[in-house]
């Protein structure tokens, strides 16, 4: 299976099954409409009029050199590897919401401007402690293990996230791990103790702004109105100003609001954070914010333009990173995390303030997706059967899409949300992330002829 | 090749017989919260 496509004056072609990508020209382009599933006197008869014969055979005999190098074309036996088919999932990573409750009140908030729809409540220390424990004691062999400290706002109970980060580290010897911590914020509490505490703790910190001060302003307003973009952009530079080489995200959500969200990013870029990331808000239908299928040629050309103002940077001390264009195509994830996607349910779970489990943070809130507590470690182990096999292959859609072992099924809790089903993917965003994956693979095919 | 330049010749292949370690980061702890790109997480044997 083949993924061919145009863009920026190149034609690529990617190779589904083993990852490989060439840029072709277009009569390679056009034969490919036709060969191997063709012969070459049937390519030759239909494309006689616009190439000659004798460069459409030696198209093909280039193509045909690549098919025996499987890197066209190459075979698939992924669905039926015994490694895969054997996996035993074990818990490895965690999203700690430390806070249910929130100092801004975002307009497109899945969380319910942070409480998710229950009272506002903070996690204690001794559930926080617990919920690690867990993770140590649950986890088989995967050394690394990643916490997320995530809200509502988490810094409203920094505290006791020092408490129980302190703790996980305290375990590690023991039980032979290494937690990874990641703490989600809006940026309203930092001072210059949490910033240093946080770039000597954090393995990562995701910093939330929208971009432009009119766009931030709009959908993340302070509790009783007024500006976060002017409180947190400082406080943002200067805790990236220290941070060195860790990795943080400046992160945003753009809404139908501000389809024009290239210039967003470009304004993260202008104010000097060199790793971003952008996301499309997922949002009920019918709200004057929720992004539509008629969004969609709006959106690829922001992608577009995004890509072509990093390429411009690309090699100058104005470069920038973002999040999904950081596709590395010598060698990702592992090829059973391509099939198996987020891990939702079963290597990944959210515990809440009062200790209940859900498959992830977006399905926090809905009763039916409670899948244990922390508290009494029970565990719904049927759900999260379910959750396990909700890979690519029993997906239909997902099985004959040429992404998938990029996107690996998309997001279980968009597919629930919108569809009812998480083996039932989320129409807009599997359009948004194959134009993500393709504008990726284009930047790299471009950089390598621009550095040739 | 005169028409064809390869970019990459992937890394599907290369872990193929063992499917790999399991090892990698939880795609949505990374940054986005909202999506699932796989495809852009790191692989922790490199």
């Amino acid at each position: 299976m083949i993924h061919k496509f145009k863009q920026g004056g190149l034609h690529v072609v990617l190779d589904i099954s083993s990852g490989a990508v060439h840029i072709i020209d277009e009569m390679v382009y056009d034969i490919l409409d036709y060969y191997p599933d063709v012969n070459i006197d049937q390519v030759v008869e239909k494309l006689k009029n616009k190439y000659t014969e004798e460069d459409l055979r030696e198209a093909c005999d280039d193509i045909d050199s690549l098919i025996n190098e499987k890197l066209l074309f190459s075979p698939d036996n992924y669905e039926n590897n015994v490694q895969f088919k054997n996996r035993k999932p074990v818990v490895k990573s965690m999203c700690l919401h430390v806070a249910h409750d929130c100092n801004l009140r975002c307009g497109y908030c899945f969380a319910s401007q942070g409480d998710y729809q229950g009272s506002r409540s903070l996690m204690s220390a001794e559930t926080g402690k617990k919920s690690l424990l867990y993770l140590a004691k649950n986890s088989g062999n995967r050394r690394n293990l990643e916490v997320d400290f995530f809200g509502g706002e988490p810094l409203m109970n920094f505290d006791v996230v020092k408490e129980i980060a302190e703790y996980g580290k305290s375990i590690e010897k023991l039980y032979n791990k290494n937690f990874r911590y990641t703490i989600t914020t809006n940026g309203m509490l930092l001072d210059d103790d949490i910033i240093d505490y946080l770039n000597e703790n954090m393995d990562n910190v995701v910093m939330s702004l929208d971009g432009r001060k009119t766009v931030n302003d709009k959908m993340r307003p302070i509790v009783g109105g007024g500006s976060s973009y002017d409180v947190i952009v400082p406080k943002f530079k200067k805790l990236v100003d220290k941070r060195g080489d860790k990795d943080y995200f400046i992160r945003g959500t753009f809404t139908k609001l501000n389809l024009d969200f290239a210039k967003d990013v470009k304004h993260f870029a202008d104010l000097g954070f060199k790793s971003t990331s952008m996301e499309p808000v997922v949002s009920e239908p019918g709200l004057p914010y929720t992004i539509e299928e008629s969004d969609l040629e709006t959106i690829y050309a922001q992608y577009d333009e995004l890509a072509e103002e990093m390429l411009s940077r690309h090699g100058t001390d104005e470069d920038f990173g973002f999040f999904h264009y950081n596709v590395d195509l010598e060698q990702g994830p592992c090829i059973i995390k391509r099939l198996t996607g987020c891990g939702a349910g079963s290597e990944y779970i959210a515990v809440t303030p009062e200790g209940d489990i859900y498959p992830c943070h977006q399905f926090v809130g809905n009763d039916e997706k409670k899948m244990g507590s922390i508290l009494d470690e029970s565990w719904d182990s049927e759900m999260s059967l379910v959750f396990k096999n909700a890979h690519i292959f029993n997906k239909p859609k997902c099985r004959d899409c040429w992404a998938k072992y990029y996107c690996s099924g998309g997001c279980h809790a968009n597919a629930y949300n919108f569809n009812g089903d998480i083996n039932i993917p989320y129409e807009i965003g599997c359009d948004l992330e194959k134009k993500r994956l393709e504008t990726s693979i284009y930047m790299q095919a471009k950089i390598m002829l621009m550095e040739e | 090749m005169k028409h064809i330049k390869t970019v990459t010749k992937g890394s599907f292949n290369r872990v193929a017989s063992t499917m790999g370690c399991g090892e990698c980061q939880t795609s949505c702890q990374s940054a986005c919260k909202t999506s699932c790109t796989v495809g852009n997480q790191a692989c922790e044997n490199k």
